[in-house]
């Protein structure tokens, strides 16, 4: 697995159908692994260039919510080759397990942000018994 | 309804200027084929590229998230710019773990690029902040514009 090559990672810009922002900046969604385990649900999202100040993280009713506010500033000059645009993240996902909103955890390290949210102690299966009437 | 007025061409028109506007339209429909092309092959490499050109200097920057210092190497040699590296995956091994979404990629990368003037190899710098790569190449003496003092007399 690691030996394979990376080849494209695509910065796909913010769908601006669903809201748009009055300033007319870039908005990106960011690429994201969310993987789930017994205990918990982890997101992660490649956000480089994003401090750990600008980092929202917000989980309403089951929507979570991740942005991030981008304060870099290309670097002055002529430009030469332009590959890819630097802006905003933003993306939103909608949690279908339940989640101890307590327990949400997020840290930020060299540009990719890995928030886990952790499940709720899972309610044991209750079984329903059919009684004869 | 249209009305074409075909007393407004001259009666003998030079045949070959037809075959003109074709060339033409044709010259044009590629060319927009060709930027288009020319923008999904962008983010066909990793990583992509910004480059900067100062007076002095050149300035590389890259997005590569997830990328540690000692996972990268940067080399340059006569005027071409190597970047290497791998991105480990994110997750820990071993943890039997059901995938939601997974569109990051991990492996290595590797990528040149052919710089457009010489660089002062003695004096380069690279730094990697918060998942951006930004790369300082100071102009070669002999590539950094000189001022030319114009006398009046």
């Amino acid at each position: 697995m690691s030996n394979q090559d990376i080849k494209t990672q695509i910065k796909t810009p913010h769908p601006a159908s669903t809201e748009e922002s009055t300033k007319s900046e870039n908005s990106f969604s960011p690429l994201v692994d969310i993987f789930e385990t017994t205990e918990a649900v982890t997101v992660i999202a490649d956000i480089p260039g994003v401090i750990q100040e600008n980092v929202e993280i917000s989980l309403d009713d089951n929507i979570l919510t991740i942005h991030g506010k981008m304060t870099g500033k290309q670097p002055e000059g002529r430009v030469v080759l332009e590959e890819y645009e630097i802006g905003h993240y933003m993306r939103k996902f909608t949690v279908a397990e339940t989640i101890d909103r307590e327990k949400i955890e997020a840290s930020l390290a060299g540009g990719v942000l890995k928030v886990v949210l952790p499940k709720q102690v899972p309610a044991q299966p209750k079984k329903i018994e059919v009684k004869m009437g | 309804m249209p009305i074409i007025r075909f007393a407004e061409r001259a009666p003998f028109r030079n045949p070959w200027t037809e075959f003109e506007r074709i060339r033409q339209g044709l010259d044009e429909l590629s060319k927009n084929y060709g930027d288009r092309s020319q923008k999904q092959d962008r983010s066909n490499v990793f990583p992509a590229l910004n480059i900067y050109e100062q007076t002095d200097k050149l300035i590389v920057t890259a997005e590569i998230p997830g990328v540690s210092n000692q996972d990268l190497d940067i080399s340059v040699e006569g005027e071409t710019l190597t970047l290497t590296g791998k991105r480990d995956n994110a997750l820990t091994k071993a943890t039997p773990v059901s995938f939601h979404r997974r569109e990051i990629e991990a492996g290595t990368f590797s990528r040149a690029v052919a710089l457009p003037v010489k660089i002062d190899l003695d004096n380069l710098s690279a730094r990697l902040v918060d998942g951006i790569l930004t790369i300082n190449l100071p102009k070669a003496a002999k590539a950094t514009p000189r001022k030319i003092q114009i006398l009046s007399e």
